[in-house]
């Protein structure tokens, strides 16, 4: 691999790497993130490969483009394949397809209509990827190169105009100016509290500590990607003074965009990471990434090798004088890693415990220096601000809150996945436009916004524009970007309840407010959802909160109650059923609830009887079904396996079981007018 | 587990102590569990107490302190996968397996763990036999797909 000395040598390259590709030329790319693999897009892509030696043009060898690339985002259908030009998209590929799709797509340009996208409501297909209503109305701009690149591949980054921004920092613009230009972008933290990034980073570049020199000549060469390895100072160099950090400690659950942007695209994300250092004026840098994302770290350590390789990074870059490297971290699974000074302690080979602030990490972070934490869909953003210009950035977006943000659409929504917006789109756009709305014909009872410590907004403000301040108003935030969509078989006293426990869980111990209070307000939800709330419950969750805000030390501990406030206020009637009537409107808490068989439904197929874990239900052929309610453990096998055309099986709250009916009435006879007869007497 | 791997799982660690956790999830990567004599050797190289190692090794939650069964099995309890049942799944793998999570059985068959998120939110709810995704479960699947390991 060609190490690159200046700003001329990566343009030479990036005009080889063009000039070898033919847009005419067909390309299979099949979407290799964690979604699609967990569904079989390895074994799609082995397919692919063995059916194009089998049956490529042998006339001109190499004529087509197999890649695997990044997360395309509609994990929904996944796996998904695009086959190029055309731009033809199939959905939820099997290996089994593959063969057609090489003889008919790839060979002769045809279109196998089944494996398009079908509009679930008006049945028509849709060809092209970007033509289909949960990419139409996105705005992919971080997101977009994914679907482009094959994370392993330094000359697709290069295509797409990678490392451009970068060259454009070192070589036209002073760090100032760099910082000068994301300030005037208004680009605000992707990771939860949307500070503004251009004004951390001046805290982090005036901060007292020596500014930037070359003096990395002692390093081992060819150290900062090698797995496993460590790439640490040999002994003898004088400490780097400032560090820059990539959080992606992606801990929220039900939120993955920062694993796809970085499994996805890792040289994107370390190109934002050198700017930023550059501008600060870093010469080291971490990435923070979960242990539970294996693709991701090993797709960044492919990346860094190749970067180190030609001098992206290391000493000079680019013959810019400018010195970098980076160091890989693992997290070892706590969420309250998430937190910066968390993090830096977790970096320092510690427990993940947060320390009170001030002193900011921007002043005193990792070993006492100055540091500066930003979330990767943050960093990635960088690259894009130096490349269209700030003005042109921040004419994206809302008043406040510039740009695009990526969600994890995800929950009770036909179309999961992962959106990238305009900041500013409203919440019903995402749900209805985009997301395509709740399946199995249930209604949209609330989505959940900002993990853990977020809300949940009701339908009445759903129309609502996706921006930081907008969604603080209402009692949840914008938090890394987890949407979970819920629907009226979702109860929200158990939603507050898990969020609370996963809090509690996830406290660090350190602080009592967090520690004890969390535990207390989860040992009375749980309670309310077992229908045994009192009088009074509502009220000590509320202090409990209020407690919890005011004292906690970190904002895990302020931001914890969020669940539970924003619940109580759009959906206090939930909770008052279940403490007062002990019933449960959503029919799910499940010790408030009860299985029953409609005798005037069950046809007597045995399909429950037989596979009841329990042994609760009684019957025989021709003769109707009856839940015994002492043996039932309510795991709802039953509902679940009643054939739909009888949907016999449902679930009740708040009343008692009816009684069973007589034992002379539970005989079906069946066949023509007794039949009926019999039926009428039910 | 072999000391002698350990120390050279802590040289190429560059004999840090910062990278202390580093070094555990080296060891747990490569053995899935933490055996006391490894902790022992790592708290000598690294002049590490054990009171700090065991610190470590009890916050995070990938560490394991017990030896871990043939099988690895996840449930996924992420938001997403709540929403669509994932306790129900959970519960049916309780029964099924006779273990809680944090649990190994006495034959050393399966260990049962819950996680917060893998990020398969599509396919949820999703359960994780050795590294291996099943997805869109009842629990009836559930059952099924833990009757196909040995």
């Amino acid at each position: 691999m060609p190490r690159l000395h200046s700003r001329r040598e990566i343009e030479e390259l990036r005009r080889q790497v063009l000039s070898r590709r033919d847009p005419a030329r067909t390309t299979v790319s099949v979407c290799s993130g964690t979604g699609c693999l967990a569904c079989g897009g390895a074994e799609v892509v082995a397919a692919f490969r063995k059916e194009l030696e089998a049956q490529g043009p042998r006339d001109t060898p190499g004529a087509i483009d197999l890649r695997g690339t990044g997360c395309h985002g509609f994990c929904e259908r996944g796996p998904i394949v695009v086959i190029e030009p055309g731009e033809t998209c199939y959905l939820q590929v099997t290996p089994a397809d593959v063969p057609e799709i090489v003889a008919r797509t790839v060979q002769r340009g045809e279109i196998v209509d089944r494996l398009l996208y079908v509009d679930p409501t008006t049945g028509e297909k849709t060809v092209r990827e970007s033509d289909i209503p949960f990419y139409k109305h996105q705005k992919r701009l971080v997101f977009g190169p994914n679907r482009k690149i094959d994370p392993r591949s330094l000359d697709d980054y290069l295509a797409v105009g990678g490392y451009r921004a970068l060259a454009k920092a070192l070589f036209e613009m002073t760090p100032e100016q760099v910082i000068g230009e994301v300030k005037e972008a208004e680009l605000r933290g992707r990771g939860g509290a949307g500070f503004p990034t251009g004004v951390k980073w001046e805290a982090a570049r005036k901060a007292a500590g020596e500014p930037a020199q070359r003096n990395l000549a002692a390093l081992p060469r060819g150290s900062a990607g090698v797995r496993g390895a460590v790439r640490r100072p040999a002994p003898n160099t004088p400490p780097a003074q400032k560090y820059v950090v990539v959080n992606c400690d992606e801990g929220d659950p039900g939120a993955y965009m920062d694993r796809s942007l970085l499994e996805g695209n890792p040289h994107g994300v370390i190109e934002g990471l050198l700017i930023g250092a550059y501008a600060i004026g870093a010469r080291e840098g971490f990435v923070y990434v979960r242990q539970e994302y294996p693709l991701a770290v090993s797709n960044l350590f492919v990346a860094l090798e190749q970067a180190e390789a030609h001098g992206l990074l290391g000493e000079n870059i680019l013959g810019s004088g400018f010195d970098f490297r980076v160091h890989v971290h693992r997290g070892a699974g706590a969420f309250v890693c998430g937190e910066e000074t968390a993090l830096l302690a977790s970096l320092e080979g510690l427990a993940g415990e947060p320390r009170p602030r001030p002193p900011y990490p921007a002043v005193k972070g990792l070993r006492g220096r100055p540091t500066n934490i930003n979330n990767v869909e943050t960093w990635a953003n960088v690259p894009l601000i130096l490349d269209m210009g700030a003005a042109a950035f921040a004419s994206i977006g809302a008043a406040h809150s510039k740009g695009t943000k990526i969600f994890s659409l995800v929950g009770k929504i036909v179309n999961t996945g992962l959106v990238e917006v305009p900041m500013g789109i409203s919440l019903r756009d995402v749900v209805f436009k985009i997301g395509g709305g709740i399946p199995g014909g249930k209604k949209f009872k609330a989505m959940q916004t900002g993990g853990p410590s977020g809300g949940c907004i009701p339908e009445s403000l759903l129309d609502l524009p996706v921006g930081f301040d907008e969604l603080t108003r209402v009692g949840s935030m914008m938090g890394s970007g987890g949407m979970i969509v819920m629907d009226e078989t979702t109860c929200m006293v158990d939603v507050a309840r898990y969020f609370n426990e996963f809090l509690t869980e996830e406290s660090c111990g350190k602080c009592v407010p967090c520690r004890e209070g969390l535990r207390q307000m989860h040992r009375i939800l749980t309670r309310i959802t077992l229908g045994r709330g009192r009088e009074g419950d509502i009220e000590t969750l509320q202090q409990l909160s209020e407690t919890a805000i005011e004292a906690s030390l970190c904002a895990l501990g302020r931001t914890a109650p969020n669940p539970f406030l924003s619940t109580l206020r759009y959906f206090r009637d939930e909770y008052e059923a279940h403490i007062r009537d002990g019933r449960c409107p959503a029919l799910s808490c499940k010790a408030l609830i009860a299985y029953v068989i409609d005798p005037a439904l069950c046809r007597a197929c045995m399909i429950c009887l037989r596979k009841c874990p329990a042994n609760a239900i009684d019957g025989g052929k021709d003769i109707i079904h009856v839940i015994d309610q002492t043996k039932c453990t309510k795991c709802g096998a039953c509902r679940e396996l009643c054939p739909p055309r009888f949907g016999a099986v449902r679930a009740i709250s708040g009343e008692p079981a009816p009684p069973p009916i007589p034992e002379e009435r539970r005989t079906i006879v069946r066949g023509g007018a007794a039949a009926r007869e019999g039926r009428q007497h039910e | 587990m072999d000391l002698e791997r350990v120390n050279e799982i802590v040289q190429q660690h560059g004999n840090d102590p910062s990278f202390l956790v580093q070094v555990l999830l080296a060891i747990q990567r490569e053995n899935h569990w933490l055996p006391q004599e490894a902790l022992r050797r790592v708290g000598e190289k690294l002049g590490a107490p054990m009171s700090r190692i065991r610190h470590i090794a009890t916050f995070y939650k990938t560490f394991s302190l017990a030896p871990k069964g043939r099988h690895e099995v996840q449930v996924c309890m992420g938001t997403a996968c709540h929403v669509r049942g994932a306790p129900r799944i959970l519960d049916t793998v309780q029964d099924d397996l006779g273990i809680r999570p944090g649990e190994t059985d006495p034959t050393l068959k399966f260990s049962l763990d819950t996680v917060n998120c893998l990020g398969c939110c599509a396919l949820g709810p999703v359960l994780v036999v050795d590294g291996r995704t099943h997805g869109k479960l009842s629990p009836a699947k559930a059952t099924e797909v833990l009757r196909g390991y040995e």
